[in-house]
């Protein structure tokens, strides 16, 4: 069997693209094994919780975060893209004013910020958002 | 130890009982990540505050998990109710086993 070059780009164009899918849901696990060791497997509802992300940061080092949940117990921070994606856990106490924080955090790169608040009532609340990142944090 | 750790707390003088108060905190830490390498190649190991945590005369208002994701000199900004007359209390728990403590009094107005 002959390949023609168009062929041969054809076969091979499909087979990186199918390694890069591959590749996905094995990073893509991490954060979902973070959610489900924190919701135990619980249903996760939208709406609720508030994420403020600067759209772009220009500095990976120190991107700005604010997360409120009314009536949320304890809000957890994703980074999905990092290495290692889990940020920051907020636990309220008695006397908590609002269910609300602000840090700062490091993204390696452009990726998606997840914060899951859980609920008094043990009902979970997800948000999530985009944040550009022009020069990544973590070092390398 | 880590060198030059200075946590640092903004809380107002006083307030009004039962009044919301907005608390600002910040340490001067290196939150060394585990994830860099020193000019050789070799990995720098881990060296962050894992644990932050603020009490009010002994109820909890906020704990917070930190993980190496969290920026160096970690800075928190969060909501307490003031019930009555009394201290804030924060404290800091590091990797090596430090713990950096603030303490700050508060007067009902």
């Amino acid at each position: 069997m002959t390949l023609s070059r168009r062929d041969f780009m054809t076969v091979t164009g499909c087979a990186v693209a199918f390694s890069g899918l591959a590749a996905l849901p094995a990073h893509a696990s991490l954060v979902d094994e973070q959610i489900k060791a924190f919701t135990g497997g619980a249903e996760i509802g939208q709406g609720g919780i508030e994420l403020d992300a600067p759209e772009i940061a220009e500095n990976g080092n120190t991107v700005p975060i604010n997360v409120s949940a009314p009536g949320a117990a304890s809000i957890m921070l994703l980074a999905s893209g990092n290495p290692v994606p889990s940020v920051a856990t907020f636990n309220f106490g008695p006397l908590s004013g609002a269910r609300a924080g602000s840090t700062r955090i490091r993204l390696i790169k452009t990726q998606d910020v997840v914060a899951i608040a859980k609920m008094e009532d043990g009902t979970f609340k997800m948000t999530q958002a985009t944040v550009k990142v022009t020069i990544g944090g973590c070092g390398g | 130890m880590a060198k030059g750790v200075k946590p640092r707390v903004k809380v107002p003088k006083s307030a009004s009982a039962g009044e919301t108060i907005t608390l600002k905190t910040l340490i001067s830490h290196k939150m060394e990540s585990g994830q860099r390498k020193d000019s050789d190649g070799n990995v720098i190991p881990r060296s962050i505050i894992n644990r932050f945590t603020c009490d009010f005369d002994g109820q909890n208002v906020i704990d917070v998990t930190m993980e190496p994701a969290i920026s160096t000199n970690p800075y928190f900004q969060f909501e307490a109710v003031v019930p009555s007359a009394g201290e804030f209390k924060f404290t800091w728990y590091d990797d090596d086993g430090s713990v950096y403590e603030k303490s700050k009094k508060i007067a009902v107005a």
